[in-house]
């Protein structure tokens, strides 16, 4: 009795820290401390199951925390930033993973449901069937960051319709099993009928969508956990899964709205495809003006204020470390550099951010959307850096364009704007961008690293 | 449904209220080494792959238990590991040599 007060009082300690160590990431300079009290609390966790009373044979164990950690420290310690969105895509599946399997042992030693009471299968049901779509879930947002399966939305007649007959017949079984336990045919079939969901249900999902795709895999694998938590009964489980699962889904929420698009839209949207509104405006008889790289150092180099704007493009080109060297240039001229960070640029909720900091860029000049709009409007250049639909004007002001709503970094406002683009495609969403066309927009065409190392020894020559 | 499931639940909806609150509060800055740092906390779902790896069931639960006490213990190890390596390179702008905060 003892033995089981004290591994207790162990877990409420580590939720404690666990909270703790969430709540440290409100203060930047407080964050690496907090989590590694929250790393301590985890530690604590684990030793103090050890010594329950369940546990009497350890070589299984020991096999998975030495190969877990074989694995886990180089995904930790090597992967590079630029690779985090399919680093994070990754780790919801292990950590889904790791709660379905829970699951389905526990279904077989309840006897395959024959001693396992109605409450207590709605939590292993809950905890498999989200486990189990988070599994492929994550998988196929893995390929499609990593690119080994296409970007582009996969779509097929039906596709909906088809979609939500399967989550119909997958939630039925659920709910079939809850009352009825032992069927445990039905129990592999919702399993298996999961995975599927998982697959269909990232397929119609374009590239870009992906902020909101893994913010919500990081809820569902939260979810899971909690539910295991439910299911074997132990509340640090209950109360770690509940503050993944609030956090994914709180991220989820604030990516649809940088979006201005719903969740159902985002999941059953499939945006990227032939979806251009009749009435959007087309580039027919607008003109564009390309400027040279020499042109451009020159009105970065005597610009008074200058703000960058980073997209998916700086990080597809790894350019980060060239922005840095440019705005450090600027700023030795005595120009202001400041960063404007849009919530959904990049392909995860704040991906801009983390790749500026790796650049050494400090946190102090990264500023939101919100707190940035203004400044605009005094900027002498606004220099986009692959990024598109985040400063489309026409999510302003032209209500038949398909990201109409859309709140956008008011680049158009500035004084001029320099855009680093690869060629005239247009974004993702197919929609063409008229801040191009503007008259005090120049354009530089090329690859986004090697324009900003032009510009950079430009600068210097000035 | 029993007292435990009820304590449970109370347990679940505010553990989800406190992480509501809490993180509406974190920056967009730092959403990305949240993501991850949520990741490796929710890992303590290692703590039930521990007792199914190691509670002798047979060598089929040990089985599913290593498998899974290996994905949780990647996610803890790893998790913890690249949040912290995310948050050292949060700095401020040029701050006098010794001065700390």
């Amino acid at each position: 009795m003892s033995r089981e007060l004290g591994i207790q009082a162990i877990y409420l300690a580590s939720s404690v820290l666990f909270i703790l160590g969430l709540k440290s990431l409100t203060r930047p300079a407080f964050a690496r401390r907090g989590m590694q009290q929250a790393a301590v609390g985890m530690l604590l966790a684990i030793v103090g199951t050890l010594f329950q009373q369940e546990i009497i044979r350890f070589d299984w164990i020991a096999g998975g925390l030495i190969l877990g950690t074989v694995i886990g420290y180089p995904l930790g310690m090597f992967v590079p930033m630029t690779a985090m969105p399919q680093r994070i895509a990754i780790s919801h599946l292990f950590g889904a993973l790791a709660a379905t399997l829970v699951g389905v042992a526990e279904y077989w030693h309840g006897g395959h449901g024959s001693t396992i009471g109605h409450g207590q299968m709605a939590a292993l049901g809950f905890e498999v069937l989200f486990g189990a779509l988070t599994v492929t879930g994550s998988f196929m947002a893995f390929g499609k960051l990593q690119e080994f399966i296409t970007g582009t939305p996969v779509t097929y007649r039906g596709q909906n319709a088809i979609n939500l007959a399967l989550f119909a017949v997958t939630f039925g079984l659920f709910g079939y099993l809850i009352f009825f336990p032992t069927a445990t045919f039905l129990f592999y079939l919702m399993i298996a009928l999961a995975l599927c969901i998982g697959v269909l249900m990232v397929l119609p999902i374009g590239g870009a969508d992906m902020p909101v795709v893994v913010s919500l895999l990081n809820s569902y694998a939260g979810l899971a956990s909690s539910a295991t938590g439910f299911a074997i009964g132990n509340n640090v489980l209950i109360i770690a899964g509940a503050l993944d699962g609030a956090s994914g889904f709180l991220l989820s929420v604030i990516m649809s709205k940088a979006m201005n698009r719903s969740f159902g839209n985002v999941l059953f949207g499939a945006f990227g495809t032939p979806q251009v509104a009749a009435g959007a405006k087309t580039a027919e008889g607008l003109t564009v003006r390309s400027v040279s790289a020499e042109d451009a150092a020159m009105r970065l180099g005597y610009a008074s204020k200058v703000i960058f704007v980073p997209g998916y493009g700086m990080a597809v080109a790894q350019a980060q470390h060239q922005v840095r060297e440019l705005a450090e240039l600027i700023e030795k001229k005595g120009g202001e550099v400041k960063f404007a960070i849009h919530p959904v640029a990049g392909r995860m909720p704040g991906h801009m951010n983390v790749l500026l900091a790796e650049a050494d860029v400090p946190y102090d000049k990264l500023y939101d959307m919100d707190a940035i709009n203004s400044a605009f409007p005094e900027t002498d250049v606004a220099v986009v850096i692959g990024a598109n639909d985040v400063v489309n004007p026409a999510a302003r002001n032209d209500p038949k364009s398909p990201i109409y709503g859309m709140p956008i970094l008011d680049v158009d406002k500035a004084k001029s704007v320099i855009v680093l683009k690869r060629s005239m495609n247009p974004g993702f969403a197919g929609i063409e961008n008229e801040l191009f066309y503007n008259d005090r927009t120049s354009m530089l065409f090329g690859d986004a690293k090697a324009s900003l190392s032009k510009l950079v020894s430009e600068v210097k020559a000035l | 449904m029993n007292a435990t499931a009820i304590i449970q639940l109370y347990v679940f909806v505010l553990a989800g209220f406190v992480g509501y609150l809490v993180i509406t509060r974190v920056p967009p800055l730092l959403h990305t080494p949240l993501m991850s740092a949520t990741n490796a906390i929710s890992a303590i779902s290692l703590v039930g792959s521990l007792v199914v790896a190691g509670a002798n069931r047979g060598t089929a639960s040990a089985v599913l238990g290593f498998i899974a006490v290996t994905a949780a213990t990647i996610n803890v190890v790893g998790g913890f590991l690249i949040t912290d390596r995310m948050l050292r390179m949060f700095r401020r702008h040029e701050l006098p040599e010794g001065e700390k905060k």
